[in-house]
């Protein structure tokens, strides 16, 4: 790993202040937490050895929850409360999710994002998703001895904003910084591309339980650029069992089946299809409730052909992808394979097919979006050095639009573009004295509002009353790193700020994840009052350490009497920290303090551009 | 010089002369040592005011690159400089020859649209017709510095180029 020699933290860090990032890998069938230790990426095990946590949560009538190996095992015996496959249904509707027929979940449907019914109560795949993360994060704490600052979770890079933000609010409730949401090929990039030191474009083939995507990624020494990325983010392992399942019932002539038997089956087939990586043939041999005896064989061959509409879809995905970056498939110098379904011989065989070349398998496919994650988080806690940094480049995956009259989208953002990025549109009134505004912002391709996802509705309000068409109202459409968007607008003419008033289509408003906390969410061990003084205790924290930091490198960029101003509140800032119980007081400290280093801020950031642009750094890149 | 104040000059962000034949190997450099410095994944442990900033330093840095890199995009940003609006979404009146060969083109395209190899030609002559576009661009507005000429031939590279995507839509189809 040459280039994995990381040195000791910069000088301006002692050893001991090495701050500990996780990388989380939340995936649908499995998920794994993974950090750098002595300068390697490395995925954390149980007490037991094992690496993989199961992604399935199941409720008990005493409102308990099980997690992992614990709740798998009540896969079959107690199928309507043990959820597995959550991912597929975070910032999803019940109308949004394919198969969702032959789930065994007693679904609530509901405007935004569905809930699944269970002994304990009505719960958010958000609520299911932090369950996990939990767990995971439990796993961290039991594993190092120093603080957690924070993790990076991946998402499928085809993830949408309600995707996202869904992943986001699970985090919260699971009491988990994220430093950053990454996307799962990317990360998968970053553990292949440092590992190899791989220069020149790659794709990156990722087909995981429930999610497909590929990336075009051109990677150069300390710079991995994303030129264009696609998938399904309804496409996966699971969808091959479902398919086996199908064919089974069909050959072996079955009626419908009850939920155990549906799952004991289905299981069955999951096992076949992993049997048949390795052997070319296997068989699903299964005694149901009623003693009907299955026993069906099932060849490679059959496989490749029932499921061969899958790959196809995938392939197609790839192609998109190419042409969207501008580039021919003997561009691209290698294919990494990501995600357990890629062990599948015919996955395999046709991704070789399309790029002319054999798939890259020499990392773990179970493990590399982790490890990925893993030094992605270990950069951002800030442990490289300077000349180790890598810089990464990623791009929003589908299009952002608002919904004009008739229906139709007027793209704002169009896919493929690199994030952060902002686009401003300029709205104005139709009716004399009309205040307020609505706008209803999509993600997607399609060409009609309604073929496309809602993220939400903007209502603007506090538009100064004028004759109709004289507000000119415009409003700004922020994507940030993680890909979240956010909305702000100003009227024109006026420079009144008119306030927004967000509907989320299926985000959760803060109010929600209150409420959840409130309602026992089952790791919170904390009472509200706590969390939040401790929060803000964070905050406060971080805020010293970045000024300290700034200044050690950058106090010369201030007058004496500024350096002074500065020194001072963050003395009275550690004061408060030290004393202070209530959170109010400690929030309101640190906004001052904030404000008192904001300029600061500004100049470093203009002096570092003033530094990177003079000649000598320039030629050194 | 840069100057990172200079968010209504994207050339001077990148510390770049003014001009449409930019160097592009300076323009990813100057690109990237700026990212180096201002992504926020540089400032991820950083106050809520640095983040902020670097969110938006990075935005203007992707918006600056994107503008400059696609010579469309550029050629209407130096015209715009310049006080010249190139009034895409009203003016579209174009030079009779000009037009002759865009319905030209159409017609091509209809007639062939399962002739491979006779798209692929078609396509040789409409890059090149860019090319011919592009060069005129560069002389009105580094030669001539005659920006209303830039400003009419960018029209003709957007209809270029939009046919060219049409075509290249065909050709990917019977491919």
């Amino acid at each position: 790993m040459a280039l994995l020699q990381i040195s000791e933290p910069g000088k301006s860090l002692a050893p001991h202040q090495r701050r500990i990032a996780v990388g989380i890998d939340l995936g649908t069938t499995n998920s794994l937490v993974a950090i750098v230790r002595d300068a390697l990426p490395k995925v954390l095990s149980d007490a037991q050895g094992r690496e993989l946590l199961p992604s399935v949560v199941r409720y008990l009538p005493n409102g308990r929850t099980q997690a992992g190996f614990e709740a798998l095992e009540s896969l079959v015996i107690d199928p309507k409360n043990t959820i597995v496959s959550v991912k597929r249904y975070m910032g999803r509707g019940v109308q949004d999710v394919e198969h969702i027929e032959s789930a065994p979940y007693d679904f609530v449907d509901q405007p935004g994002m569905l809930k699944l019914r269970t002994v304990a109560g009505d719960k958010s795949p958000i609520e299911v998703s932090a369950e996990i993360l939990a767990r995971l994060r439990q796993l961290a704490e039991d594993s190092v001895a120093e603080d957690i600052v924070g993790a990076v979770i991946t998402v499928p890079a085809y993830f949408d904003d309600a995707q996202r933000q869904a992943t986001k609010d699970a985090a919260k409730l699971a009491d988990i910084e994220v430093l950053r949401l990454l996307n799962e090929p990317t990360a998968a990039a970053i553990a292949y591309g440092l590992d190899n030191a791989s220069e020149g474009i790659y794709a990156v083939y990722d087909l995981g339980g429930g999610t497909f995507d590929i990336s075009i990624l051109k990677m150069s020494k300390g710079v991995f650029e994303v030129l264009s990325t696609g998938g399904d983010s309804a496409l996966g392992g699971d969808d091959f069992d479902h398919r086996l399942y199908c064919w089974v019932i069909e050959q072996a002539k079955l009626a419908p089946l009850s939920i155990h038997d549906h799952r004991t089956l289905l299981l069955a087939c999951k096992h076949a299809k992993e049997l048949l990586s390795h052997n070319p043939l296997a068989r699903v041999h299964e005694t149901l409730a009623d003693g009907t005896v299955v026993n069906v064989g099932v060849s490679q061959a059959q496989l490749f052909e029932i499921t061969q509409n899958l790959v196809t879809k995938t392939l197609t995905a790839c192609k998109k992808a190419l042409r969207d970056a501008g580039l021919k498939a003997d561009d691209v110098k290698g294919v990494v394979m990501v995600g357990g379904s890629t062990r599948i011989p015919s996955v395999q065989r046709a991704v070789g097919e399309l790029f002319g070349t054999q798939p890259l398998n020499n990392l773990n496919p179970d493990q590399v979006v982790a490890l990925g994650a893993a030094m992605q988080a270990d950069l951002l806690a800030g442990n490289q050095s300077k000349d180790d940094e890598w810089l990464l480049l990623d791009v929003i995956p589908l299009s952002l639009g608002i919904e004009m009259m008739g229906g139709l989208v007027e793209k704002i953002i169009p896919r493929n573009t690199p994030i952060p990025v902002a686009r401003a549109q300029e709205f104005t009134t139709f009716k004399d004295g009309q205040t307020a505004l609505a706008i209803q912002v999509v993600q997607g391709e399609r060409e009609l509002a309604q073929d496309c996802r809602s993220l939400g509705k903007f209502e603007l309000r506090g538009i100064p009353g004028m004759a109709a068409g004289a507000a000119r109202i415009r409003v700004t459409f922020q994507v940030d790193a993680d890909g979240l968007l956010s909305v702000s607008a100003v009227e024109q003419g006026s420079g009144v700020q008119a306030s927004i008033d967000i509907k989320p289509s299926y985000g959760l408003t803060d109010s929600e994840i209150t409420r959840m906390l409130q309602d026992g969410f089952a790791s919170a061990k904390e009472d509200l009052l706590a969390r939040s003084l401790r929060e803000e205790q964070v905050n406060a924290q971080r805020l010293l350490d970045a000024v300290q930091t700034a200044l050690a490198s950058d106090r010369a960029l201030l007058s004496k009497e500024e350096q002074a101003t500065i020194d001072q509140e963050m003395i009275v800032l550690q004061k408060i920290l030290n004393e202070e119980t209530n959170s109010e007081v400690l929030r309101k400290a640190v906004d001052h303090a904030a404000k008192a280093s904001d300029d600061f801020a500004q100049m470093r950031m203009n002096a570092s551009i003033q530094k990177a642009l003079s000649g000598k750094n320039v030629a050194e890149i | 010089m840069a100057n990172p104040s200079a968010s209504d000059d994207y050339f001077r962000f990148f510390g770049l002369n003014q001009q449409f034949k930019i160097d592009l190997p300076a323009l990813d450099q100057a690109y990237l040592a700026i990212q180096k410095e201002v992504h926020p994944d540089r400032h991820a442990r950083g106050s809520d005011t640095e983040k902020r900033l670097a969110m938006q330093m990075a935005t203007l840095a992707n918006t600056a690159l994107q503008t400059l890199k696609n010579p469309v995009q550029r050629g209407l940003y130096i015209c715009q400089l310049h006080g010249v609006d190139a009034k895409l979404e009203t003016n579209t009146a174009m030079p009779a020859a000009f037009l002759m060969k865009q319905m030209e083109w159409r017609e091509s395209l209809d007639e062939q649209a399962e002739d491979l190899q006779a798209l692929e030609k078609l396509m040789d002559e409409v890059k090149a017709s860019k090319q011919d576009t592009l060069t005129e661009i560069a002389q009105a507005i580094d030669g001539a510095k005659n920006y209303q000429r830039a400003a009419e031939h960018l029209r003709g590279l957007l209809f270029i180029d939009k046919f060219a995507l049409e075509l290249d839509d065909a050709i990917v189809a019977l491919a």
